[in-house]
């Protein structure tokens, strides 16, 4: 389940102690910045109830807390776990989706989210799924237009054109 | 070029042949009329509040009017965007300067929402189309309480000394808490004030006796003071409102005093108008202005407006820019004498 | 019995071939709405809404309530196959569907979580029924405290749950409760932690971080493990329901448990999705294979889905009875009431006789077609998982994006999507649990309101929680929850034989 020493040959990359002392990190990180904006809101109980940092306030201690807590586990723990979090193996994987997946979210913000899913979807199953071209743009071009259908013609819900909004020709 | 049109000519005489006079008409509009501007693809509704409230009912219905009446050849479409008190929607419409597709509908929160949080947005960065409405604000209290009239609640709340009678209202540092701060400068009394999501569970909360009082609009609380379960104590206006067909069993809405005549000299309108983005054409403004004023003459739109008692005043043009600046300063003042303005 | 001849009135209302087909569009409609995260029931009535106005007002509700249920059973689906929750109330539905469809056992899942929704809705109609005028009295004594006790309640059935860490079970669920708190304060009208940010005023909305936390998130876990998604082995064959249905009755107590709590939380209206949660909670802390939980159990879909359609359907009676929308679908609905000239209210049930039996009726009928149409589809979802996974892989994420971005329709919501992929990636790895984290998400904020409203009410005293027998009740019962580990462990000290039974029944 915990994906350690799946497949002996690949090297590790890093240790799952690192990783968890930087998750407890940044979680107390964001449990400072929670107190922090919770007292300049006013975190005190007022004379008619809690102020509107009140709750904010001990939410961001027990951030901070288990942060803490959490970090110091993992570095100085007597059970702490320094077997390897992934293998390259397993992170060259998931990068092969993650990376790609940031790029799509890139290419919505300028081409919208038809053209983008559409490019996403057959390059995705050329390159990761080694279909032939015909077959992967195919199936792109048919989901999307399914989408378009029953996201713009149907269901009037408009979705994100770009900011070219290289489909606006079709009128949507 | 050539072939282009000639391949359109061919599909519309195909259609022709097949669907007959419907496509004659079709293909008659397909011809380009130098006339006045049209929308060409759907125009979004944005609505700056929650789903179920007073703006999103509004805004429904003059959609669902649009559609039954065919005044728009593309549909209207209503997105809700109430983030930070509808600051979300209204720096939406802000950011799609010289957009004719979009439309939002707005309340008190128009004025209230930049002065209470200081997120950078005026009325002035969108372009007024016209007010549909006012709306109107009565004082509701449990019909089982034994307040007869205004004054006797008022002299009952009074006489509790300050912050024992609870009033319920919309949101915080918006349209019903300002109204109750005047309220209470009005009489010299002293509500606690209880704020919660939205109008209609406002009302169930004073029929459930949770709380003693709400300045709920109308048609937020018609529907429990027809079944006896709440009593409309005044309206905060200057008179009383004009809708002389029975609601209650005894009681029109023509037949709730004013609050002045109670003895409590406050009054208070919230605007229901339509605004679009800034730097629209004259043509695309004088397109909507003209919709809305079909959309105002419909049966449809009467029933709701007696429905919900709505104050009937519409404007458009100069005389609605005017009316926004004298309000505008209207509420900067309220907002600035109960402290709510951002700091 | 008045309501019976009343209700058989109303079939004879419904029972018209055209408002037998609307019912079919609709329920087809609902269920296709169901799936698509982003084109939530709340969305597909408004839109469909102005296309009723021409139909009489009891076709037209007939036809939108077949939309909610049709998206009520279609919720599911999506929850069971892909870990993608479609609507907020079958996150719950996640817990144990995920891992049975990962076993090869979707149909089952799917045909368990159908009947379970059916028999859900089908005790709260009958509530509905015959208990309507006292059931609506009920909801009105809920004020604020009594809204903090649910809430309260809620959270306390589902302490407890993990086991791992506690330090990183107070993390998950203080970082639900932060990113709650974002946004607008409806009490002071202060805008917390948006630092200026004008993006983040809308607040983080559950749905955006659980389309990321489970979808993304699992399926870059699947990547890794380089297994693709392991249902693809499916046995599938129609006999899946019939099969499915022979182990049903044996969890009749999990049934009537979950059915009180999704009408309770319905009509209260705590909504369908803390009933779910609940649901889940109560099932695991009685049941005896409760530690088993999360690896697979029929039980563990039976008990959320059977709340959240009993408090999907309750959630209607508050509405007509008293104009209160228990969901958003039912807002949407109630705008149309007013446009169809019915006025909601306490009178709806005396001035419109046709309409409200008409509507009952279609209750009955509707959830009955409902849960033919989707049975008769569980073979063909199931078939889904064999596609490869290359191929559906960038269509969940397109999926994801799209339910991700017509949440607020704000570009920006994909890039947290994305970002709550990769932390739901990070902390599946790491053993923090993540129902806290969404469940403080969802009741967070609404927590906090009607604590505040209630400390408002009071004045400041905290006693206002036992000030009557109901808030009282609730909120004792929320302390038992709490402390029911140590119960239990109390319990076994003073009856230690019983314990091995655990592990051979």
């Amino acid at each position: 389940m915990m994906g350690q020493n799946k497949e002996g040959g690949s090297r590790p990359v890093i240790a799952s102690n690192r990783v968890e002392a930087i998750v407890a990190s940044v979680l107390l990180l964001i449990g400072a910045v929670v107190v922090y904006n919770s007292v300049q809101l006013g975190a005190r109980w007022t004379s008619d109830g809690p102020g509107s940092g009140y709750f904010p306030f001990y939410i961001g201690l027990m951030l901070c807390l288990s942060g803490a807590v959490t970090l110091y586990q993992a570095l100085f723990g007597k059970l702490k776990n320094t077997q390897a979090f992934v293998d390259r193996e397993q992170l060259k994987r998931v990068m092969a989706v993650l990376i790609p997946a940031g790029f799509y979210v890139l290419a919505i913000q300028f081409l919208g989210v038809y053209l983008a899913s559409t490019l996403y979807i057959a390059l995705f199953m050329r390159v990761l799924g080694r279909y032939s071209w015909i077959n992967s743009i195919v199936a792109a071009v048919a989901v999307n237009a399914v989408f378009f259908l029953m996201f713009e013609v149907w269901f009037k819900v408009p979705l994100y054109k770009g900011i070219y909004e290289p489909l606006s020709f079709l009128g949507y | 070029m050539n072939k282009i049109s000639n391949f359109r000519r061919n599909r519309c005489s195909a259609a022709n042949l097949a669907l007959g006079s419907i496509a004659v008409a079709a293909c008659v509009a397909a011809t380009p009329v130098f006339a006045a501007w049209e929308p060409a693809k759907p125009v979004e509704f944005i609505v700056p509040a929650g789903t179920g409230g007073g703006a999103d009912q509004m805004a429904r219905l003059i959609q669902g009017i649009v559609i039954k009446h065919k005044l728009m050849k593309e549909p209207l479409i209503v997105v809700n965007k109430s983030g930070g008190a509808g600051a979300e929607g209204f720096l939406d419409v802000k950011a799609a300067k010289g957009d004719p597709y979009k439309i939002v509908i707005t309340l008190s929160n128009l004025f209230t929402t930049p002065m209470a949080t200081g997120v950078p947005f005026n009325w002035k960065d969108m372009t007024p189309v016209s007010m549909m409405a006012l709306d109107q604000f009565v004082l509701w209290t449990n019909a089982e309480a034994p307040y007869k009239t205004a004054r006797e609640y008022i002299a009952a709340v009074k006489a509790a000394g300050p912050n024992k009678f609870r009033m319920g209202g919309t949101g915080s540092k918006q349209e019903d808490q300002i109204l109750t701060v005047g309220l209470e400068k009005a009489t010299g009394t002293k509500f606690i004030y209880i704020p919660f999501k939205g109008g209609g569970e406002v009302a169930v909360q004073l029929v459930g006796k949770h709380i003693d009082s709400t300045v709920n609009n109308p048609i937020e609380a018609v529907a429990q003071w027809r079944a006896g379960k709440l009593v409309a104590q005044c309206v905060f206006d200057e008179q009383r409102m004009p809708y002389k067909a029975k609601i209650t069993a005894t009681q029109s809405w023509n037949d709730v005093p004013t609050c002045k005549e109670a003895g409590v000299p406050t009054s208070y309108q919230m605007l229901r108008g339509i605004f679009m983005p800034a730097g629209v054409s004259k043509d695309q403004l004088e397109f909507y202005v003209s919709l809305l004023k079909k959309v105002r003459e419909t049966q449809d739109w009467k029933d709701f407006m007696e429905n919900g008692a709505f104050n009937q005043t519409s404007m458009s043009g100069a005389e609605f820019t005017k009316w926004l600046e004298g309000a505008e300063a209207t509420h900067h003042e309220l907002m600035k004498e109960a402290g709510f303005l951002a700091k | 019995m008045e309501e019976i001849g009343a209700l058989f009135h109303g079939f004879a209302v419904v029972l018209t071939p055209m408002n037998m087909l609307l019912m079919m569009v609709g329920i087809v409609l609902g269920v296709l709405i169901g799936v698509l995260p982003g084109l939530g029931g709340a969305n597909g009535v408004a839109i469909l809404l102005p296309l009723t106005f021409t139909m009489s007002p009891t076709s037209a509700i007939i036809m939108l309530s077949c939309i909610y249920w049709g998206a009520l059973f279609g919720g599911a689906i999506t929850s069971i196959l892909f870990n993608i929750p479609g609507e907020p109330w079958s996150v719950a539905t996640t817990f144990d569907g995920y891992p049975m469809a990962q076993q090869g056992r979707a149909g089952e899942a799917l045909a368990a979580a159908f009947t379970s929704s059916f028999v859900g809705a089908l005790v709260a109609v009958v509530m509905i029924t015959f208990l309507a005028p006292l059931v609506a009295k009920f909801a009105l004594e809920f004020g604020p405290p009594e809204f903090f006790a649910v809430y309260l309640l809620t959270f306390c059935s589902f302490i407890g749950m993990g086991k791992g860490s506690p330090f990183k079970i107070l993390a998950s669920m203080a970082l639900g409760f932060a990113l709650a708190a974002v946004g607008m304060d409806t009490v002071t009208g202060q805008l917390r932690l948006t630092f200026g940010w004008s993006e983040l005023m809308r607040g983080f909305d559950f749905l955006i971080a659980v389309i990321g936390l489970f979808g993304i998130g699992e399926i870059l876990l699947s990547m890794e493990e380089g297994l693709a998604f392991s249902g693809k082995t499916a046995r599938i064959s129609p006999k899946v329901v019939l099969e499915t249905w022979k182990k049903l009755p044996q969890y009749w107590l999990t049934y009537i448990r979950s059915s009180l709590i999704g009408i309770w939380m319905g009509i209260t209206p705590g909504g369908a999705t803390p009933a779910s949660f609940m649901g889940y909670g109560i099932a695991k802390k009685m049941s005896r294979d409760g530690a088993k939980f999360g690896t697979g159990q029929l039980e563990g879909v039976i008990a959320p889905e059977t709340a959240a359609h009993a408090a999907g359907t309750s959630a209607l009676l508050p509405m007509l009875a008293l104009g209160i929308p228990g969901s958003p679908t039912a807002a949407v609905l109630l705008g149309g009431l007013l446009i169809w000239g019915l006025q909601p209210g306490p009178l709806l049930f005396v001035e419109q006789k046709d309409f409200v039996w008409g509507l009952i009726a279609s209750m009955y009928l509707g959830n009955l077609a409902g849960l033919i149409v989707v049975l008769t589809t569980v073979p063909l979802f199931a078939a889904i998982l064999r596609i490869p996974f290359s191929i559906i892989a960038p269509i969940i994420i397109v999926i994801c994006a799209i339910g991700a971005y017509t949440v607020h329709n704000a570009m920006l919501d994909i890039w947290f999507m994305l970002l709550f992929g990769v932390v739901g990636y990070l902390f599946k790895k790491l053993d923090y649990p993540l129902a806290p984290m969404v469940l403080a998400l969802v009741l967070g904020d609404k927590a906090e309101d009607a604590f505040r409203q209630s400390m408002l009410l009071s004045q400041g005293e905290v006693s206002i929680m036992w000030s009557n027998p109901l808030v009282g009740t609730i909120t004792s019962l929320a302390l038992i929850l709490l402390l029911w580990p140590l119960i239990s462990k109390a319990l076994k000290i003073i009856r230690p034989g019983r314990e091995g039974r655990v592990f051979t029944g």
